[in-house]
């Protein structure tokens, strides 16, 4: 049995999908100011290893650097309706990238289980 | 917290600090100049302790191999003995052989190096005056077709070197150089796709190279190089230009000047989003991107929402001492 990771195509998927999900969460302004930041290629980069931990690949995320790295944003405001657009545009992209709906919804599962970390409950 | 030890000086680390934060926060003048990991001017060689990957990642394998790091970049947990790296092994010396004005705030010099130095034309290389002052300068030359380096420079209101080198710096006289560094370069696999060039002020000069590199190439596809300037003196090499891409049917150049806008509304960018407005769909695009800071980084992003791959965007942002009225955060 593959895992999920195998399944939706590995790093190339990743590849695949980081340009089209990051430009999505640029281009909306209900989130795009969470995004915005003086190095583009690192935002770009950690993007990149979100969606390789959505995908269900090698990773070396835990709960507590997702709430670390999230706190500053927390202070500013984050909260579940930006996470629920981030989701939104997690989903879209899956979507146009043709991914059969089983494994968007393990990708879904897999993003929403960081939800209460992301947004320090 | 991490244990830094250099030369008769033992220090901490703190959260969230780099190496060369803790030697300038404990006032010890280590070199340094973007703090972003591009210029390299804060480069240190490390005599124990383990290095992160993230500060090495931008050296050469054969610095790396010698504990090279850049101090910027690196965040560590664990000890480390550091010290200034020996000039001798990084710099060598190379002599001005042409000076020529090309407007009232910019110089190309020609420099002449003992061993032919191997390069791309749109890297940069750090130049170092005698006293230890270092800046980085564009390549705008190609090793293929000069025999001498081309840098552009321009005189900065507070720049130390960039007036010394337009008022002092003389033919005969050399200084030392070191690099290449960084990854703004032509790539003879995109020989069929569209490549858009944009430039603010000397930014040109690792575009030029770009753009030479592409025609030496016999590059097929479409080229737009657009170069903004504040007045028109400041289209320092209009006619060069027109005259290398006369008989180059797929080179199409804009210059922008800019002279009726505030430094403020240039600064953002907003001159050079006329290369957008005329192409606003850069699926498939190669796009460069040269000059000051914050026109590079708001064209990347513009560029980046107009479709063109995050790969294919390569950028030089002409970060410096001088352009920053204060410390840049990490």
């Amino acid at each position: 049995m593959s895992t999920l990771f195998e399944k939706i195509g590995g790093e190339a998927a990743v590849n695949a999908a980081v340009d089209i999900f990051y430009r999505k969460v640029l281009s909306d302004d209900s989130i795009s100011h969470f995004f915005e930041t003086t190095d583009m290629a690192a935002q770009h980069a950690k993007q990149k290893s979100f969606l390789t931990m959505a995908f269900g690949g090698p990773n070396d995320y835990t709960g507590a650097d997702m709430r670390k790295a999230h706190a500053p944003l927390v202070e500013k405001g984050l909260n579940e309706s930006h996470f629920n657009a981030v989701a939104g545009h997690l989903q879209s992209t899956l979507e146009e990238l043709n991914v059969p709906a089983d494994l968007i919804g393990e990708v879904m599962a897999i993003a929403g289980s960081t939800k209460d970390d992301v947004l320090g409950k | 917290m991490a244990k830094i030890t250099y030369g008769d000086h033992h220090l901490q680390t703190e959260d969230g600090e780099s190496v060369l934060d803790t030697l300038l926060r404990n006032n010890i003048d280590a070199p340094y100049s973007c703090k972003a990991g591009v210029c390299q001017t804060c480069i240190m060689q490390c005599g124990s302790g383990n290095l992160p990957e993230a500060s090495q990642k931008e050296l050469k394998d054969n610095l790396r191999k010698q504990g090279y790091f850049l101090s910027c970049q690196c965040y560590t947990e664990n000890d480390l003995e550091i010290k200034l790296p020996d000039s001798e092994q990084l710099f060598v010396s190379a002599n001005l052989i042409e000076k020529e004005t090309l407007s009232p705030t910019v110089v190309r010099l020609r420099l002449q190096t003992a061993t032919p130095l191997y390069y791309h034309a749109g890297q940069f290389i750090n130049v170092k005056r005698a006293d230890g002052l270092i800046r980085s300068y564009s390549l705008a030359s190609l090793p293929s077709e000069d025999n001498l380096l081309e840098l552009h420079v321009k005189r900065m209101d507070n720049g130390d070197m960039s007036h010394w080198i337009s008022e002092t710096f003389s033919v005969g006289e050399s200084i030392e150089i070191d690099g290449p560094v960084g990854d703004c370069f032509y790539s003879s696999g995109s020989h069929n796709m569209p490549l858009l060039l944009v430039g603010s002020g000397t930014g040109l000069a690792p575009l030029i190279g770009i753009l030479r590199d592409a025609l030496h190439n016999n590059h097929s596809g479409p080229i737009y190089l657009y170069h903004a300037a504040f007045t028109e003196e400041e289209l320092y090499l209009d006619k060069e230009i027109k005259s290398l891409i006369n008989n180059a049917n797929n080179v199409h150049y804009k210059p922008v000047v800019t002279k009726h806008m505030t430094e403020d509304y240039v600064v953002t960018g907003r001159s050079c989003e006329v290369a957008l407005v005329e192409h606003p769909d850069l699926k498939d695009w190669q796009v460069y991107i040269c000059g000051a800071p914050n026109m590079v980084k708001f064209m990347q992003q513009r560029a980046f929402l107009a479709g063109a791959s995050m790969n294919n965007i390569h950028t030089d942002p002409f970060e410096s001492k001088e352009l920053r009225t204060e410390p840049r955060d990490s």
